[in-house]
């Protein structure tokens, strides 16, 4: 499964010519870029991705515009003569206002900081620590591994959702404790894969012969072995941030996650459940803003994915080879 | 295969155990009094000393985790799961209240989730790379992006609000709730948005997975041999490859199972039905501890078997995992 097995090619080339020549000097990084910048659907939730970050890294840039901040309740101007909250297109107010005259635009905007926040972070401490744990595990074997597997299978076993509002519900909620404990649950999924991995990984000659060249283990795991893994890590981390997302989003609906005022798409979301079916744009937008963000995510891993497989690959081989055929 | 069962167990025994001792370590040794939640606003001075000395507050943490322990060994005399701090009620009680209605959740909405998910799944399996598949992987990729709590209020929206002001009142507000036994058919009428929310969440995974799975082993030489004695498509696919492509679902399946029975804690929330999932919820709101780990226990429970019964169904079905 790993990249190694991306063969060139270019093997049937005339025998007076030079194989060597045929092949150009491209990283596996390279070749995914290529195939990922073919991929409409890939380029498409790059898009989106982008967007909302951008839309979050200007969310002070779209308040200062409007001229509300995310929190600014204006019973006067964010609600017409009869106190009711503006709909969408109104002057000023974009997405429309919410029940306390709450510019929806820039919440949105302010909420999608929350979620790109948590859903990065949490996949980067849970990427690193199911590294680390996962190849120890699978590089050492033996009374370690079965500690560690051990874990692993306990925390994967957890009702982790129950778990995760009762920790909150004991420490009060706050972001960094919400990113922790995300991070906490999913740290063992990505473990899992890289332990299987390793245990696969520290039998090739490749391992042997670094061995004999008198590398120490620490190295081997993680210069020589790690860079074999990174294929099936990207792509789980990749799919992992869609359910950071959607879990930070949960937590924040059942009033665990972000404490109001401060907007998440999930506690605009609760506030909106919490007066009624009062208006349709308190729902649809922070909805369509958070549906967005995941599907974007999620079909980006599954390109990437595709692109990684060493399986596709063979597709892309032999449709490039029948061109070959064709064009002689 | 007894001693593959035993292990398994044991392992369930220690998650259990990880899982109480995690809860106790959250509840007790976290730095806030525990007398003071249960006192209420009201707390005098003497009631806390009271109460601490009735539920052994100010004994050794050590002391008090023993005696924690064993009230969780379920033997008769031994096992207590304590009162509510709110109504005063036996959490066992209290459970056995709410578990009907997540039981009633889990079976409607595990049959309909396991008819959608299989029978996209195996659509998209038959006709890789069609338009099929393609709205298939569509379906999929909607239903893992999809927040449940969106889909929930989605639904309530548009068939139960919208529907209701414009005088067309089909579905029952949140909060109904029939048992089964006293009229079925009441029943099935106020559960049927709840368990369409879960099942469509849920099946998007199940198609995926009926779809990766039968693929693979239409892949195989017994397939082709299958095909070559010259039986039909639907033969191969339903006899022959559809049931070895069952066994990774089955272990989904379970788990899953288990997990909505422990409660489905959005689903209930949005729809008000008062199983474990809303009252756990509104336990954690108050602070009322026992109730909290009691629930957390059931559904920690749940989960440990469904998981040694879905072991031990593999290692029927598939005799190598037994070996190893």
């Amino acid at each position: 499964m790993s990249l190694t097995t991306v063969q060139p090619v270019h093997t049937e080339i005339l025998p007076e010519e030079p194989a060597v020549k045929g092949i150009e000097g491209r990283t596996p990084l390279q070749l995914v870029f290529q195939r990922l910048k073919t991929d409409r659907v890939a380029l498409v939730s790059i898009v989106v991705i982008l967007l909302i970050v951008a839309m979050a890294v200007f969310a002070g840039v779209i308040a200062h515009i409007t001229g509300h901040g995310p929190t600014d309740a204006n019973p006067d101007n964010g609600t017409d003569a009869t106190g009711q909250p503006l709909p969408p297109g109104s002057p000023g107010y974009l997405l429309g206002t919410d029940n306390l005259g709450r510019d929806i635009l820039v919440r949105i905007a302010y909420g999608a900081r929350i979620s790109l926040v948590v859903g990065v972070l949490a996949t980067a401490i849970a990427t690193v620590f199911g590294v680390i744990i996962g190849l120890f595990a699978g590089y050492y074997g033996g009374w370690l591994d079965s500690i560690l597997a051990r874990i692993m299978d306990v925390v994967l076993s957890f009702p982790y959702v129950l778990f995760a509002i009762v920790l909150v519900s004991v420490f009060g909620s706050s972001l960094p404790l919400t990113i922790l404990v995300i991070a906490f649950f999913s740290f063992a999924a990505i473990g899992r894969i890289v332990r299987g991995q390793a245990l696969s990984q520290r039998e090739k000659e490749y391992v042997e012969a670094a061995h004999s060249l008198g590398a120490g283990n620490l190295r081997i795991m993680f210069v020589d072995i790690l860079p074999n893994l990174v294929a099936p890590v990207i792509v789980l981390a990749t799919l992992l941030i869609p359910t950071a997302i959607i879990f930070e989003a949960t937590l924040s609906f059942l009033g665990l996650g972000v404490v109001p005022p401060t907007p998440s798409w999930g506690n605009m979301l609760s506030d909106a459940e919490g007066v009624g079916f009062q208006a349709w744009w308190f729902y649809i937008f922070p909805m369509l803003f958070l549906l967005l963000t995941t599907l974007a995510f999620n079909l980006l891993g599954d390109a990437v994915r595709d692109a990684l497989d060493p399986r596709t690959e063979r597709i892309f081989a032999a449709r490039r080879k029948k061109v070959k055929v064709e064009a002689a | 295969m007894i001693r593959f069962l035993i292990r398994r167990i044991v392992l369930g025994v220690l998650t259990l155990w990880v899982i109480i001792t995690l809860v106790f370590i959250l509840y007790y040794a976290a730095p806030h009094d525990p007398a003071a939640s249960l006192a209420g606003r009201a707390a005098t001075p003497a009631l806390l000393q009271q109460i601490n000395r009735e539920y052994g507050f100010n004994l050794p943490i050590i002391v008090q985790y023993w005696h924690y322990l064993e009230r969780m060994v379920p033997w008769p005399g031994l096992f207590n799961l304590g009162t509510s701090n709110t109504n005063r009620l036996p959490v066992t009680t209290i459970i056995a209240q709410a578990v009907p209605i997540d039981i009633s959740l889990a079976v409607g909405s595990a049959i309909l989730w396991m008819l959608l998910g299989v029978s996209v799944g195996v659509l998209a399996a038959r006709r890789p790379r069609s338009l099929l598949d393609r709205g298939a992987t569509a379906f999929v990729l909607t239903g893992i992006s999809m927040p449940t709590f969106i889909l929930g209020l989605l639904l309530l929206y548009v068939f139960y609000y919208v529907l209701t002001i414009h005088g067309i009142a089909i579905f029952p507000k949140p909060g109904s709730w029939t048992p089964f036994t006293r009229n079925p058919l009441e029943w099935a009428h106020d559960l049927i948005l709840p368990w369409v929310t879960l099942a469509l969440i849920t099946a998007a995974t199940y198609s995926r997975l009926t779809r990766s799975s039968l693929l693979e082993t239409l892949g195989e030489d017994y397939i082709r041999t299958a095909r070559a004695k010259g039986l039909s498509e639907r033969r191969v696919v339903y006899r022959h490859a559809l049931r070895s492509s069952l066994t990774p679902i089955l272990t989904q399946f379970g788990i899953d199972l288990a997990t909505v029975m422990g409660g489905a804690i959005i689903t209930e929330s949005i729809f008000g039905l008062p199983g474990l999932g809303l009252t756990v919820v509104q336990a954690i709101q108050v602070q009322n501890l026992p109730v909290v780990i009691g629930i957390v226990l059931v559904a920690s429970f749940f989960v440990v078997a469904a998981n040694i019964a879905v072991d031990a169904l593999y290692a029927v079905l598939d005799p190598r995992v037994r070996v190893s």
